[in-house]
């Protein structure tokens, strides 16, 4: 199947990548679905994106959009920024496929940073773009080792990280790519989503994909499986919380940006993820900015 | 000790051992016994082929020929180059320990003093953040490291320092048998005298069987019962430590002795 695009006569095939390269690659999905969270070694293709702008994750959304898919991208969960914008551009020319900024409506969502704050339905596919799969890499800085540690669930060096954590700023100050365990197995990498984001994954009806283009991997979370971020016993895991209601529409209960407004240190909260913050303006929720504006 | 051990069933059995690189010779036809509780000395010149027969020991290299046999908590004998790896990387987290001659070799530098110490401790599947601090606090202490160092990183210790946390680090879990190779070198000999008394101490309270590797003769009578010596990659003489000091039988151990300045 192939997508003549409007502008420049070219013709791609569908999704940009070819069938070969798609099949290589939906063996290496089904195997990471087949073993949750092990990083499946895959044959990354150059992307006409540089690397660490989604190269992991586009490949893998080309390799399992069909033509009915509804995409939906987002960047540091919003619908609008750069990275979003043209990955969507991107999959709108080669793919034709429909897009959405709805979380609701997406049928595939390919994401950098964040987890939508709406609850992922069953059906949903959420695809991560992930720039360091390996959750060890910076306390054992070879591969051979780190694949060994991985085969004998070797993980207590993953708690030394989270101790020194705890030495050095009195909590586990690390607050993205926080490490989970997966169905009680693997340690994963969530890729540097904020650790707000982490209690999301665990039991998701959403089937979860992550693609590395850089370091070719891939690994997955099967819909309802166990994600644990892991903790101690005295220092148990914690998501950040915010002082302040989101100023546009009031969540209390969303991960929100600061936005700095002037020079006179003024500053504005308000939520991540664009969808959610609209459609809740658009049900007549209004946050504290708003109401000063009146 | 703690355990109802038999002491008649050597804790680790060498038996032949072979390890040659090409057409260099490491160590030949290497046979000894350690008993629980016995601290054997290696000693011998640079080149001897000490270092590679501990690391054959350790399960670090494999040899040529001949067998490394371990008598585990439960008395079953395993042999260190045959059995599966996990359970080779469980001993050598578990029942065994290895201070290495340089402590940057066997210290995380980028890690603070607490987490080098906890590490063993954690992948033994400690959980608790508060016990294991006061373990690595504890240990600390017992290795004359100054505990409010705990949050430092080793870099930033003294060569001494580091040889001592290493050493806490890895009797922090309690080990059976431990492996040196050259504990002392590189220190100057008010750091040895002190770190030497502190393997002393720590030997017979924990009662821990011991391998040290050395040349420094002087290491060699003050921390092990008896003695190994090697030249040229084989065993020239072995004995009780005073016995082969004292009156040694060997030519090369005769000249190794009589080289030993005496202030």
């Amino acid at each position: 199947m192939s997508t003549e695009t409007q502008d420049d006569g070219l013709e791609y095939n569908f999704a940009y990548l070819d069938e070969q390269t798609k099949r290589m690659i939906r063996r290496a999905l089904l195997k990471a679905v087949a073993v949750p969270g092990y990083q499946v070694p895959f044959a990354g293709r150059e992307m006409p994106m540089p690397y660490g702008w989604g190269t992991g994750g586009i490949q893998v959304t080309a390799s399992i959009l069909e033509p009915d898919d509804v995409l939906k991208v987002i960047d540091q969960g919003a619908d609008d920024t750069t990275n979003a914008v043209s990955i969507r551009k991107f999959f709108q020319r080669v793919a034709g496929v429909a897009t959405t900024e709805k979380t609701e409506g997406a049928t595939l969502i390919q994401t950098r940073h964040r987890i939508p704050e709406m609850p992922l339905h069953e059906g949903q596919i959420l695809v991560y773009q992930v720039p360091i799969p390996e959750p060890l890499r910076f306390l054992e800085p070879r591969e051979t080792e780190t694949r060994k540690m991985h085969a004998l669930e070797e993980y207590g060096l993953m708690h030394v990280k989270l101790y020194e954590d705890i030495a050095r700023h009195g909590h586990i100050a690390t607050t993205y790519a926080y490490p989970v365990k997966v169905n009680d197995r693997y340690i994963m990498d969530p890729s540097p989503t904020p650790k707000f984001d982490n209690p999301k994954m665990n039991r998701c009806a959403a089937l979860q994909l992550f693609g590395a283009g850089r370091e070719k991997r891939i690994y997955a979370v099967p819909p309802y499986t166990d994600v644990v971020s892991l903790d101690f016993e005295d220092h148990p895991f914690e998501i950040q919380a915010w002082d302040n209601p989101c100023s546009l529409c009031g969540e209390t209960n969303s991960f929100l940006d600061e936005v700095i407004m002037d020079d006179q240190g003024t500053r504005m909260f308000v939520c991540s993820d664009t969808d959610h913050c609209t459609t809740r303006q658009q049900q007549g929720y209004q946050g504290p900015g708003q109401e000063a504006a009146e | 000790m703690t355990e109802t051990e038999n002491l008649q069933t050597p804790l680790l059995s060498v038996q032949s051992v072979t390890k040659t690189y090409g057409p260099h010779l490491g160590c030949s036809d290497i046979s000894f016994d350690l008993y629980p509780g016995e601290v054997v000395g290696i000693v011998g010149e640079s080149g001897s082929g000490k270092t590679t027969l501990l690391n054959c020991l350790a399960g670090r290299l494999t040899p040529d020929a001949g067998k490394v046999l371990y008598t585990d908590r439960l008395g079953s004998a395993l042999n260190v180059h045959t059995v599966s790896e996990p359970q080779r990387r469980m001993l050598m987290r578990t029942d065994w320990a290895f201070v290495h001659q340089h402590a940057r070799d066997g210290l995380r530098m980028t890690v603070s003093a607490g987490g080098n110490v906890g590490e063993r401790l954690m992948a033994g599947g400690a959980r608790h953040y508060g016990n294991i601090r006061e373990q690595a606090l504890d240990w600390l202490e017992k290795t004359e490291v100054d505990v409010s160092r705990i949050d430092d990183r080793p870099d930033t210790f003294s060569g001494g320092m580091q040889q001592r946390l290493q050493i806490a680090r890895n009797l922090v879990t309690g080990p059976r048998l431990v492996f040196m190779d050259e504990p002392t070198g590189g220190l100057d000999v008010s750091v040895q005298a002190r770190l030497l008394d502190l393997l002393r101490g720590l030997v017979s309270e924990m009662g821990l069987s011991a391998i040290i590797v050395t040349h420094d003769l002087a290491v060699a009578r003050l921390l092990s019962h008896r003695l190994v010596v090697m030249r040229r990659g084989q065993i020239v003489e072995t004995g009780l430590t005073d016995q082969v000091l004292d009156d040694p039988q060997d030519a090369y151990t005769q000249l190794l002795v009589s080289s030993v300045l005496h202030p």
